[in-house]
């Protein structure tokens, strides 16, 4: 598929109803710059049926700017981290931006910048990070707060910017493969696998079905382990010492599966392209399958005790509430969309191999508190459960890996990949003799970090580090 | 003797509290006396003192410490106390606020915003546990008609509790209620979190460090022996006729109240904080319903 370049009205035009999945630029023509937007169908409305969009319907409109061009914000607030990004890289001034500010500080000090401020005589202001206490990633957190009940919070990130978009294109082939596997730590299969499927896509060969299945049992196991982590950390968020412990055993148990699949338990070195460099012998299979049999049952065990809790749903429910609206015009992915009810799945919208079941559920919640969240993410695990329960029974034959060719010239290729934080988006384009030109890399946490400012609004700031946690974003999938 | 049994015990509660909490998380635990290997590596250890802070920041937990020493010889434990006399309950209250005093001074001295946040909370909690206290002692002074700690002790105890036993009761959770909020506990506030934004009395001693920080956790480790005395001298005192023997008991409670908080910390989650005031007001409205009960 080619971008299909418009001017500018229409382009702006093609995006409305839509979900912006990738705003990225590409060199053109005389110090102008070639702006592709990669978008897929807007979500099905509220309480109608995920299966409402039919699969498919990528577009790729594209635009020549120059020097300045229209926010497309104002219309379309779900493009504002993607303009203030490529603001940054291509020095092309979205004019009329609303809050046009550094996304990673390439150049200069991440957080000396700008902050939204109230100021009145009861308002206080309270700064965290960019060093935390525990060990997390660095970002820095601006609470406008009255006494403690927040009225804004900004987030100013990019203290993990290594460069990988522009290092990638030049990259050998194990290099690059080591930087998407690390590009979000705990996404290693996620993006390995966005990125994999855009070579294959750009050399024009297909993976065989047993691959596919492999790859589909990667991406599951570590949307299991993480579900399962995070669900405890909410518990141990709000002090519930049981499903806290319990859960953070058995991300471990869900982590070891993987382990035990391809030698690495965060699944690196297991998908390559091509198709995916350890089997699954009947054996090895049957014992991952018996094995997360058990861990699920204790799973159960663990998540019962969290939902029986008075004294828990106390703290999740009605808790950084996120609306449908503000999830649909952010344009905000995964676990947390979806418990917003923005039954969006990528694994539906652009199913694949073992995906191609038109009845894949999509699991959504109503009201996008923090139970809501948890709700999702439970429902989840118990969806890829079942999932890889038949899967790993029935994993088709085929070889484990089919030779790659040489790249298509002038080609252009999406990959879209629901990782468990939600939808993985790559980008990639060759130049005339057939090498990567240009990668864009969309992690989840691009999107998503900014619902958590909103959810934040009119909470109390005590209840910060819960709604993080609810979000459990990714740093350094944000800064690259 | 009961004072230097207080003074080496206090840090086991901890102890205890954390192997309880363990066992219901399915693990192996830290060691019994852990607190008292961290109070020996600390007082070891240099202090780090920030440049915007001021003597006052290292007087807050030597106040606070010299405070609780001077509770300790006001409580009795399987005997009269060490000092007593008529009205010295309103001297072990006050002395007991200036634990908060000394503590809330000492964060505010630092400047940060979080220690802010934390002694503004510890304020507010402060403020609503102080009448469940005065109220269930009240009850406990017009039961005993004794204007002492000791002399509430001498005169509760078994018959007290077959004579008023609901009114018992009712001052019993009121004071452990009290416990669990005074002591920093779930489900009013995490000890263990490392969340800054969540803490109340955690975030108050994030600057201390070394030393100052050995005698903040000694003290609160004595904050909790007395608090569970309270409800060990004065709830349940036993009147065996040995003076071995009721120590032995007085303790004994003491070990049952750590427990018992033990099981609340692993068995709920945390309040948010906007319920907190409502766990509190529970211990005024219990102790005033038991204060009803006495003088109707």
């Amino acid at each position: 598929m080619k971008p299909e370049i418009l001017s500018y009205p229409e382009f702006s035009k093609k995006l409305a109803g839509r979900h912006l999945a990738a705003l990225m630029g590409l060199p053109g023509r005389s110090g102008s710059v070639l702006m592709v937007a990669v978008t897929t169908p807007g979500a099905p409305s509220a309480g109608e049926e995920a299966g409402a969009c039919p699969p498919g319907g990528l577009q790729l409109p594209a635009t020549v700017v120059e020097g300045t061009f229209p926010s497309l914000t104002l219309e379309h607030p779900q493009a504002h981290g993607f303009e203030r990004e490529f603001f940054e890289e291509w020095k092309v001034r979205p004019e009329g931006h609303p809050w046009l500010k550094p996304v990673r500080f390439p150049q200069g000090q991440p957080g000396l910048t700008d902050f939204f401020k109230v100021s009145g005589e009861e308002i206080h202001e309270v700064a965290v990070g960019p060093v935390h206490a525990g060990v997390i990633e660095p970002g820095h957190f601006r609470f406008q707060c009255r006494g403690e009940e927040v009225l804004h919070l900004e987030i100013s990130l990019g203290y993990q910017h290594r460069g990988v978009e522009k290092a990638l294109p030049g990259a050998s082939p194990a290099r690059s493969m080591a930087y998407v596997e690390t590009l979000a730590g705990d996404t290693s299969v996620g993006h390995a696998l966005a990125w994999c499927r855009n070579l294959e896509a750009l050399a024009g060969i297909r993976v065989s079905a047993r691959a596919e299945a492999l790859r589909a049992v990667a991406l599951e196991l570590e949307r299991l382990a993480n579900h399962c982590g995070d669900l405890g950390a909410l518990a141990g968020d709000v002090g519930y010492l049981p499903t806290a412990s319990f859960c953070g055993r058995l991300r471990g148990d869900l982590l070891n599966l993987t382990g035990l699949a391809c030698g690495n338990r965060f699944g690196r070195g297991w998908i390559r392209p091509g198709g995916v460099a350890w089997d699954l012998e009947p054996v090895r299979a049957e014992q991952i399958r018996t094995r997360l049999a058990g861990i699920m049952r204790d799973v159960r065990q663990a998540l019962d005790l969290l939902g029986r809790s008075g004294s828990v749903q106390a703290r999740f429910e009605r808790t950084g509430i996120l609306t449908r609206e503000a999830a649909l015009e952010l344009g905000l992915v995964g676990p947390v969309a979806r418990a917003s009810g923005v039954a969006l799945d990528c694994r539906r919208q652009f199913p694949w191999g073992p995906y191609l079941d038109p009845a894949f559920p999509v699991c959504t919640g109503l009201l996008g508190d923090v139970a809501c969240r948890a709700r999702v993410r439970i429902d989840e695990m118990e969806v890829s459960a079942a999932f890889l329960d038949s899967l790993l029974a029935h994993l088709p034959e085929g070889p484990l890996r089919v030779g790659m060719r040489a790249m298509a010239p002038k080609a252009f290729s999406v990959s879209l990949v629901e990782g468990w934080r939600g939808q993985i988006c790559h980008v990639a384009a060759t130049d005339t003799q057939g090498h990567l030109l240009a990668c864009k890399v969309v992690d989840p946490s691009f999107r998503n970090w900014f619902g958590l400012a909103l959810a934040l609004r009119g909470q109390q700031i005590s209840d910060f580090p819960l709604c993080n946690k609810s979000f459990n974003l990714s740093y350094c999938g944000h800064d690259l | 003797m009961s004072m230097l049994l207080g003074l080496f015990l206090a840090p086991l509660l901890a102890g205890l509290i954390h192997r309880v909490k363990a066992f219901f998380a399915g693990r192996q635990g830290r060691p019994l006396l852990q607190l008292y290997w961290d109070l020996a590596r600390l007082v070891r250890k240099h202090m780090v003192l920030s440049r915007t802070t001021t003597p006052v920041f290292l007087l807050g937990p030597a106040l606070s410490l010299v405070s609780l020493l001077a509770c300790l010889t006001l409580i009795p434990l399987g005997g009269p106390a060490l000092l007593r006399f008529p009205g010295d309950i309103l001297l072990f209250l006050g002395l007991l606020a200036l634990v908060r005093f000394a503590t809330v001074l000492a964060a505010m001295d630092t400047g940060s915003s979080f220690e802010g946040m934390g002694a503004s909370r510890e304020v507010a909690i402060g403020a609503l546990a102080e009448p469940g206290i005065f109220l269930s002692l009240a009850v406990l002074v017009v039961q005993t008609r004794a204007l002492s700690l000791s002399g509430i002790w001498a005169r509760s105890g078994p018959e007290l509790w077959s004579r008023a036993g609901l009114v018992m009761v009712l001052v019993g959770i009121a004071m452990f209620l009290l416990l669990l909020a005074e002591n920093s506990r779930i489900p009013v506030d995490d000890p263990n979190t490392h969340l800054e934004l969540t803490m109340i009395h955690e975030v108050m001693v994030l600057d201390h460090s070394g030393p100052a920080l050995a005698v903040i956790e000694y003290a609160s480790a004595l904050k909790l022996w007395i608090g569970s005395l309270l409800l060990s001298s004065l709830v349940f005192p036993l009147h065996s006729g040995s003076a071995w023997l009721d120590l032995l008991g007085g303790v004994g409670v003491v070990f049952l109240v750590a427990l018992a908080v033990g099981l609340v910390e692993s068995t709920s989650a945390r309040l948010s904080m906007l319920r907190v005031p409502q766990f509190v007001g529970l211990s005024s409205a219990l102790s005033l319903l038991a204060l009803f009960l006495v003088i109707r």
